[in-house]
């Protein structure tokens, strides 16, 4: 390890410096932006205003106003007037409330071309901010590779040239930890953003933020994984963000009522020490938890969200991961969080790849990783989806999309839409893990068939329709894409509501904005199209806030309290609604309660849907979804779940199966369900005050108290 | 090692041990900022003495690794290190490990044994374990 330091420390070149006084915290906010230009080494503070801290509050809603001013609609993803944003949030930093330590990202995005946001853990986001900032803006581009230096402790920003390799983020984020501490047990005062070769070579780049784990004496990575962000990092040339802070405490985030804070804390902390084990194990296997319940509810993506279950997800399930994972560690990924779910493989010795033979930890895998990278392409076992997972890692790009990716490219595999030769060779049958892993590393080095994978599903069906006679509409069909973002790994199929909780997103199908799918398949809560779009709206509003707080959303949720067993709305778990408004009042001294918190989302979001409108998006069209999201595309779909159908067909649709054939079935429930879908739209955009081509109207805006001249004069363009 | 052991049998809730903890650690008599903490229960009973035992239960979930045993074997706090996020309030066992508003780390009785000295009764006792 010692010789790449070496390297890296004797080769430091200073291209700009700025020095500043770190701003005093005041109440969750630093009060200062920090703007760095990688083209021209402007280096800049900005001064958050009363307007920003009252109606984009932090987080998303500083990234997206920061990207509207930088940019214009004609701006694309690969421009140097592309901007980077990263924002905590006002309660970010907070030690005593668990899952307190995120960040939001926003840019463009070269999947989407339109605004996409990624929220991460670690500790890069409430370091940055004790530092002094509220927020870094990255414009322009660096001619060579760049890194910028935040050392809170000396009030320094720096631009350097350093002599590394970016193209493996763990080993990048451990080298760069190693440059900034003075002592083992400095590590823990520094994180890294970095990204790997994989950003460089496909549109699926994400960004990896470190924390240092001082138990096992490494680098660990949190991902904003969607959207492709790592890519546009990596094509301003940046390699690394490195930020240094050495007195972080219970009070940095100089609080109005700490004792609130606490008194909460310490609730919610006794709560998961008593409930966790019996409820969803969040300490012992982390979001891996969900394999097993959603492989048994038939809601598991299966062979390109085929299917929803299948006879070997056992090589995959919660148990066979939790038997991977490092038991009893303290895997919180900022400090205090006990609900302590990002697990780890340790001594992973990987089969194949640039660290076959080598020992490895693997951040990982979560459930998406499994069910995306494992059962929606047909592979069970967990040896592969921990290698893919820690490839995918370290390479910087998104499990997510290459899940999704490769389960795309299988099906089409299969229906001979492309074959061998187009491939290279790789036989890509739904299930062969050699093949998958092989394309993984083809995608994160740049080579054969790989670079053609990495360009996204949106892209694979033009390119497969143009050179290879793909049928477009089957593909259109079967490509989980939506405004160009991969669809993450659940089952819409069957649930209304959640195909409006992917598809009427502002940045694509991330369950970021609403996870409805237990509410409605398993609980039954949603019957109507009324609850439904209540639900659309409640949701997406609710799970926003997060990102505006630098707020993890999994303590909402992934422990129940024991209030919830008396409660009018459990869906919602109201106490721990309550702690949160606790929490913001406790750190900024406002007193807001539930309704506010839903209108200070609902400014964003509608901000957020009025940047895709000025973006040339933005419309009910970009709301569409593919039919696979909607409803069986094949036969042999219909047929997997023939009992159900039939009998959604005779009492929903008043149409009596007997005796059709299945081709025709599938007609009749595609038309039903197709119809519904729309009408599922229109309940929605209503409730959301949205017009019946999904813009926000103008009262709304005002109400809202976002009907800044710029927007209102996009919204009315658009109307 | 050494503990607080107890016989709540002895014990006349007269508070001097709440009194010299706290007024010792913390410069003020105050029972809620005393690591040795005495709980009247209803009904004729005994009361009920909270401090620590030193199981360690704490040291596991630290994520800063601010608490370690000491060379006696008592578990020891480091305030420099410590970031004030109470994940070690939330696991004790015994609820011993004890914060208080007015302060951002959490305290806990490291066997100094003071509050012993001014038991009137054998209530409380430096116990080898």
């Amino acid at each position: 390890m010692s010789g790449p330091i070496e390297k890296m420390r004797s080769s430091r070149k200073v291209l700009a410096e700025y020095h500043y006084e770190p701003a005093q915290i005041e109440r969750g906010y630093a009060g200062k932006t920090l703007y760095v230009n990688l083209s021209n080494h402007k280096i800049e503070a900005k001064d958050v205003t009363q307007q920003m801290k009252d109606i984009f509050i932090g987080g998303k809603g500083f990234g997206l106003w920061y990207l509207w001013n930088a940019i214009k609609p004609e701006t694309k993803w690969n421009d140097p007037e592309n901007e980077i944003v990263i924002s905590p949030g006002p309660i970010a930093g907070i030690t005593q409330y668990p899952g307190s330590g995120k960040s939001l990202v926003v840019t463009l995005s070269p999947l989407t071309n339109s605004i996409m946001d990624s929220n991460v853990g670690g500790f890069f986001g409430p370091y940055f901010k004790f530092s002094g900032w509220d927020a870094l803006e990255i414009q322009g581009k660096a001619d060579k590779d760049v890194v910028v230096f935040i050392d809170g402790d000396q009030g320094k920003v720096t631009i350097e040239e350093v002599d590394l390799d970016p193209s493996a983020s763990h080993l990048l984020s451990e080298q760069l930890t190693e440059l900034m501490a003075d002592s083992e047990q400095d590590k823990k005062n520094v994180s890294v953003v970095s990204s790997g070769s994989g950003a460089e070579h496909t549109r699926v780049g994400i960004l990896n933020f470190s924390f240092y784990d001082l138990r096992r004496k490494t680098a660990r990575l949190k991902q904003a994984g969607r959207g492709g962000i790592g890519t546009v990092f990596r094509d301003k040339k940046l390699a690394a963000l490195v930020v240094k802070f050495s007195s972080l405490s219970g009070k940095s985030n100089n609080p109005a009522d700490p004792a609130l804070i606490a008194k909460t804390g310490v609730k919610i902390t006794r709560e998961i020490n008593k409930f966790d084990d019996t409820q969803f194990r969040m300490r012992q296997i982390g979001t891996a938890n969900l394999m097993t319940p959603m492989n048994d509810y038939d809601l598991l993506p299966v062979h390109n969200f085929k299917y929803g279950s299948h006879k070997d997800a056992v090589g995959i399930s919660s148990e066979v991961l939790r038997s991977r994972f490092t038991q009893k560690m303290p895997d919180g990924c900022w400090v205090g969080c006990a609900l302590s779910c990002c697990k780890a493989v340790d001594d992973y010795v990987p089969k194949t790849g640039p660290f076959k033979g080598e020992k490895v930890l693997v951040d990982g895998p979560e459930y998406e990783n499994a069910a995306g990278l494992g059962a929606n392409c047909g592979i069970f076992d967990a040896d592969y989806v921990i290698e893919a997972n820690f490839y995918c890692d370290t390479y910087g790009i998104d499990t997510i999309s290459t899940g999704t990716i490769i389960a795309f490219i299988m099906e089409c595999y299969e229906k001979g839409i492309i074959n061998k030769e187009i491939t290279g060779g790789l036989e890509l049958n739904f299930g062969n893990a050699e093949a998958a892993m092989e394309l993984i590393h083809q995608m994160g080095q740049g080579r054969g068939f790989g670079k053609i994978a990495g360009q996204g599903v949106r892209r694979l069906k033009k390119i497969f329709a143009e050179e290879y006679g793909g049928d477009p509409a089957f593909m259109q069909d079967i490509g989980m894409e939506n405004k160009g973002l991969e669809y993450s790994q659940y089952q819409a199929k069957e649930s209304l509501a959640q195909q409006g909780g992917y598809a009427l997103t502002n940045k694509g199908p991330q369950h970021d904005e609403a996870w409805l799918i237990f509410m409605d398949m398993v609980n039954n809560q949603l019957p109507t199209f009324e609850k439904k779009a209540e639900a659309l709206h409640y949701f997406p509003m609710f799970r926003t806030w997060f990102g505006l707080m630098g707020l993890c959303k999994l303590p909402w949720n992934d422990i129940i309290p024991e209030s919830n067993a008396t409660s009018d709305s459990p869906e919602k778990i109201p106490e721990h609604v309550q702690n949160y408004v606790d929490l913001f009042n406790a750190v900024t001294g406002k007193s807001i309660d539930k309704d506010e918190m839903i209108r200070q989302s609902e400014r964003v979001y509608n901000f957020q849907r009025v940047f895709n409108l000025r973006m040339g998006f933005g419309t009910r069209e970009h709301d569409a979804a593919p039919y696979r999201a909607l409803g069986p595309v094949t036969e042999e779909e219909y047929e997997s779940r023939q009992e159900r159908y039939d009998k959604q067909l005779k009492e929903d649709v008043g149409i009596n199966p007997e005796g059709m054939s299945t081709a025709d079935k599938v007609a009749a429930m595609r038309k039903y369900r197709q119809e519904r879908y729309e009408t599922l739209i229109d309940v929605v955009y209503k409730r959301r005050g949205w017009t019946e081509n999904g813009v926000p109207k103008l009262e709304h805006l005002k109400d809202l108290g976002i009907d800044f001249p710029e927007v209102v004069e996009v919204v009315k363009n658009n109307l | 090692m050494k503990i607080v052991g107890t016989n709540v049998k002895e014990c006349t809730l007269c508070g001097a041990c709440e009194t010299t903890c706290s007024i010792f650690y913390f410069k003020e008599d105050n029972r809620m900022k005393s690591a040795i903490q005495v709980e009247e229960l209803p009904d004729n009973q005994s009361p009920a003495i909270h401090v620590c035992n030193q199981c360690g239960d704490c040291i596991a979930v630290c994520p800063v690794l601010a608490i370690k045993k000491s060379k006696s074997g008592v578990v020891i706090i480091n305030k420099k290190l410590c970031v004030g996020c109470f994940n070690c309030v939330g696991v004790c066992p015994t609820g011993t490990m004890f914060w208080h508003e007015d302060l951002t780390e959490p305290f806990k009785c490291i066997s100094c044994a003071r509050c012993t000295k001014e038991c009137p009764t054998e209530a409380i006792f430096m116990q080898e374990v």
